[in-house]
């Protein structure tokens, strides 16, 4: 079971590539054994956190002192912040101004340092550690491949460090805690603010394939279950009838198993005619010899079409009322807005829907 | 003894029982019997409905000895995360013994309320044939029991005024339960079938509905045709709450035509679901009553698209609960926002569970929602993304929020514009709504979020945390802040044994802690478990290679614990450990 991944987007490493090419178990391996341990919440670009080792974990800590200072947060008595007591009592005293309904401020609303302790303790299950642990206990709810999250990159510099920190090592090896290392990309920070931007777009127009685990999202078997055995019966198609794919089964007598198409990527009968020859050929070549067509060494794309046009086969799809009906007659748009599924109809079949194909097909031989 | 004490002590119990009368809620009637012992005695005696939040946190003799004459039990089994399949099958919530308690015990049970139990063929058998006045049976998300137990149900219930199916898993015979109705019985209001998968006879069903003029409520199951809903509205256009079966016809049809003149006349609905299989080119023939709908609920009909929807919902004025697909999309939400100014509670459910769909919400949706919907006190958001902005204007625009359950769906995603966590928008939810008593995160969080929950959530009564936190510190905020909290479940997040152990009489104050995927270990459960007697500590073991117990320093995967009156449960599967 290839080990899961967080990839990061906008950043110019291999994680980018993990990205792009979505449920690529192969992008997985590349790169090498045991998983990489990667700044996969991008908050790499803290400067002090550009190598890799422990030995970093000190000097974060001095560069986290320096700015405590500029850190907002709101300490319970008795918590770690002395010098905000004054701040706490004009919280307790019930006025509620604008401000304290955390305007942003990116430099310093940044994420409370309260996890310094952490980071060299390496508690935080990150969401790798989790679908890591699924694998363990041998969950059969896995999928491979669709592990990859849109985690973007961050802003610059921030007192982010510790928080940042301890997210990293957890995301690398629950065992390994210290070990794991802050290693970041490098050039991640010269195009951070293009990141972010590209990071609000990129989760909108291009999500990478979700992640399957246990009980997330949180609804309720009966609903999922429900959900998916309706779009099932209601359509044999994957995603929504708008932007997206619309797959249908497509299937061809006589062949051991269907194939799908996506129908959206044509846009005339014909692309998609030659996209299921291609696709069918492999099954019209066995059927050639035993019915006295063409011998095998003749075979050619034509051959094939000729096959699949004029003589033994014909197109059909099921339409939303359920009828079987000849492709070709409507409009294209009209014909994906209601094909279910298709079907490649042995010619002998089709004598009732295809009369004119039947004889072509007379007329060849 | 004060002066009111000793009036109070003047009025025969009489009064005293007729006083209480008027009190409903379980919360105010356990308050009034720790006044003084005859109050509470006098209110033992009268108290007609129990509500039962843990069914393991009592036995049934302890309650019948308590409530003597109750007529009304509700009780709720299996922890919440049940529902996400993270609790394994048959680890408990058989409400079995129950019944078998109450009617030995002689309860003239009247109506009998389950959510998250497991309720067998043989129970609901044994329901229906022990108390001659049931009237109620409502059964929500629970599993266990076939058609065959309906059909018990069905015949021998007398005088049914309620049968209420929401959400279970049933295994359907394909019998013929419903026609198991005998013809005298006329007394039904309130009948829900939608989760049944299977298909009954349209004759019976009609027959039953035309003599049940007192019908209010009923919702089909998918499996009921265009036609046969047709020819029920024209017996029963009294109706206030309608759950359509199949809804799919041919528009051109002289019955698609029978069904819009029969709509028209259904002036009272007020309530609307169902729409599993639809054609949506029917769907015209519902705008009459759309005009008059408080309640619409859509979350089933994924196969309404976002512009049919709209056309739907701009016609609804005084909806004020709005269950729908989160195809709607955000411009379908702004729609929303313009239109529906009575609303109360939304739910926006996720369509595309497996796909890389676009289909989803955003922000932007939950902003306008905010902005366009002053009432709004309860949602349920599924969302791609979220933003520390949005979350912080919809606490200003909404600071009436009882509920508040947000979840990404990629579970630790930062905010989409800054990638910062989302503790700050969160923190503002939870500081300007002083009234949550229900909320639930998601998104990367970190301890910060938990700081503000502690400090700000006074009224929380429940808190659902996954894949958050950074540290013990946060779920400590939490336990030390939140001083109504009830029940907190947390999955998925770095909190270990210094959280757990920190303030053990915590959980005497609350119904339950579920955490699992967590940093705590066995040996701290066991600490916890010995220090807590009157505490429930379960460990789920789900490794069936295991031999005997692990060890202290081994991490738990699973662990629900809860306050109880009666010690270890004896009906505790083998994988199931109290400690």
């Amino acid at each position: 079971m290839s080990p899961p991944l967080l990839g990061v987007e906008g950043q110019s490493q291999c994680n980018v590539s993990l990205m792009a090419s979505s449920a690529s178990v192969d992008c997985v391996s590349q790169t090498g054994p045991g998983l990489k341990e990667n700044n996969y919440l991008g908050l790499s670009d803290c400067s002090s956190v550009d190598s890799s080792t422990v030995s970093d974990v000190p000097e974060e800590n001095k560069k986290n002192l320096n700015l405590k200072a500029t850190e907002l947060r709101l300490g319970l008595p008795g918590s770690q912040s002395p010098e905000r007591d004054s701040t706490f009592a004009l919280q307790c005293s019930g006025k509620i101004d604008e401000k304290q309904l955390f305007p942003l401020v990116p430099s310093k609303d940044g994420i409370c340092s309260l996890s310094q302790k952490t980071v060299v303790s390496g508690n935080k299950r990150g969401f790798a550690d989790t679908v890591e642990g699924f694998s363990e206990s041998k969950s059969s709810i896995f999928s491979e491949g669709n592990w990859m999250f849109n985690a973007a990159a961050s802003e610059s510099g921030q007192p982010k460090l510790a928080g940042n920190a301890g997210i990293n090592v957890m995301l690398a090896n629950r065992s390994s805690g210290t070990q794991s290392s802050i290693k970041t990309e490098g050039p991640a920070k010269a195009s951070q603010e293009s990141n972010v931007k590209m990071n609000g777009s990129n989760t909108n127009s291009a999500p990478a394939a979700k992640a399957q685990v246990v009980g997330w999202p949180p609804i309720r078997s009966f609903r999922k279950n429900t959900l998916a055995t309706t779009s099932k019966n209601n359509d044999e198609v994957d995603g929504k009838p708008g932007p997206g794919a619309l797959f249908v089964k497509v299937s061809m007598d006589g062949a051991p198993y269907l194939r799908k198409v996506d129908l959206r990527t044509y846009s005339t009968y014909k692309e998609l005619s030659s996209a299921l020859e291609k696709m069918f050929s492999c099954f019209t070549i066995g059927q050639c010899g035993p019915q006295g067509a063409p011998s095998r060494e003749m075979l050619s794309e034509t051959k094939l079409r000729d096959l699949l046009h004029g003589s033994e086969y014909v197109l059909t799809y099921e339409d939303k009322d359920a009828d079987w009906m000849l492709v070709g007659d409507v409009p294209w748009e009209m014909f994906i807005a209601s094909c279910k599924r298709l079907k490649i109809m042995k010619g002998s079949d089709a004598i009732g829907l295809a009369p004119r194909a039947v004889e072509k097909n007379k007329n060849r031989i | 003894m004060c002066l009111f004490q000793c009036i109070m002590n003047y009025f025969p119990e009489e009064v005293l029982e007729h006083v209480f009368d008027f009190l409903t809620s379980h919360r105010d009637r356990n308050a009034v019997s720790l006044v003084c012992k005859s109050w509470y005695n006098v209110e033992r005696c009268s108290r007609k409905k129990v509500f039962i939040g843990n069914c393991y946190a009592v036995n049934p003799e302890l309650v019948i000895a308590r409530f003597p004459r109750f007529q009304s039990l509700t009780l709720k089994g299996k922890p919440h995360f049940a529902d996400f399949n993270l609790v394994p099958h048959d680890w408990g919530g058989y409400v079995q013994p129950w019944i078998e308690a109450l009617a030995k015990n002689g309860i003239s049970l009247e109506e009998l309320r389950l959510k998250r139990m497991v309720v067998s063929d043989e129970s609901l058998e044994l329901l229906s044939k022990s108390f001659p006045n049931f009237k109620s049976l409502t059964l929500v998300s629970c599993e266990g029991f076939s058609t065959d137990g309906l059909a018990a149900i069905a015949s021998n219930c007398r005088y049914l005024r309620e049968l209420d199916l929401q959400e279970n898993e049933v295994d359907d015979r394909k019998g013929h339960w419903l026609s198991c109705f005998p013809d005298s019985c006329t007394s039904l209001v309130s009948l829900n079938f939608a989760c049944l998968k299977g298909e009954v006879n349209a004759a019976a069903l009609e027959r039953l509905i035309a003599r049940c003029r007192n019908l209010k409520s009923l919702r089909l199951n998918h499996a009921v045709p265009l036609e046969t809903l047709q020819k029920i509205l024209v017996q029963a256009p009294q109706l206030n709450d309608l759950g359509t079966g199949s809804f799919v016809n041919d528009p051109y049809s002289e019955s698609y035509f029978k069904l819009k003149a029969v709509l028209q006349k259904c002036t009272s609905v007020k309530s609307l679901s169902g729409f599993l299989d639809v054609n949506p080119r029917c769907l015209p023939s519902i705008y009459p009553i759309c005009t008059n709908l408080t309640s619409l609920n859509l979350s089933y009909a994924p196969g309404i698209q976002s512009n049919d929807l709209i056309k739907l919902i701009v016609r609804c004025k005084k909806l004020e609960r709005l269950w729908i697909l989160d195809t709607i999309g955000d411009k379908g939400l702004e729609v929303v926002a313009a239109t529906c100014k009575e609303l109360q509670e939304l739910r926006v459910f996720p369509s595309d569970l497996h796909g890389v769909g676009n289909a989803a919400v955003t922000e932007e949706g939950l902003v306008a929602i905010s902005a366009g919907c002053p009432k709004l006190n309860s949602i349920l958001y599924f969302c791609q993304q979220m933003t520390n902005a949005a979350l912080i204007t919809v606490a200003k625009n909404c600071p009436n929020f009882i509920r508040f359950r947000l979840c990404t769906l990629n579970p630790v995603i930062p905010d989409a514009v800054t990638n910062q966590p989302l503790d700050d928008g969160f923190g503002a939810i939870v500081q300007s709504c002083k009234g949550l008593k229900r909320l639930s995160v998601s998104g990367l969080l970190t301890d910060q979020v938990f700081l503000y929950i502690g400090m700000y959530a006074e009224q929380l009564e429940m808190l659902s945390i996954a894949f958050a936190g950074d540290s013990d510190k946060g779920m400590l905020y939490v336990l030390n802040g939140c001083k109504k909290l009830k029940k907190l479940e947390i999955r998925d997040s770095p909190f270990g044994n210094m959280a757990l152990l920190s303030d053990v009489g915590k959980y005497e104050t609350m119904r339950s802690l579920w955490m699992s995927s967590c940093e705590v270990t066995y040996g701290a459960c066991k600490t916890l478990a010995e220090k807590m007697p009157r505490l429930n500590v379960e460990v789920i073991n789900e490794n069936e290679e295991m031999e005997g117990r692990p060890k202290d320093k081994h991490r738990v995967e699973k662990m629900y614990l809860y306050r109880t009156l009666v010690g270890a449960r004896k009906d505790a599967p083998p994988f199931v450990w109290t400690l």
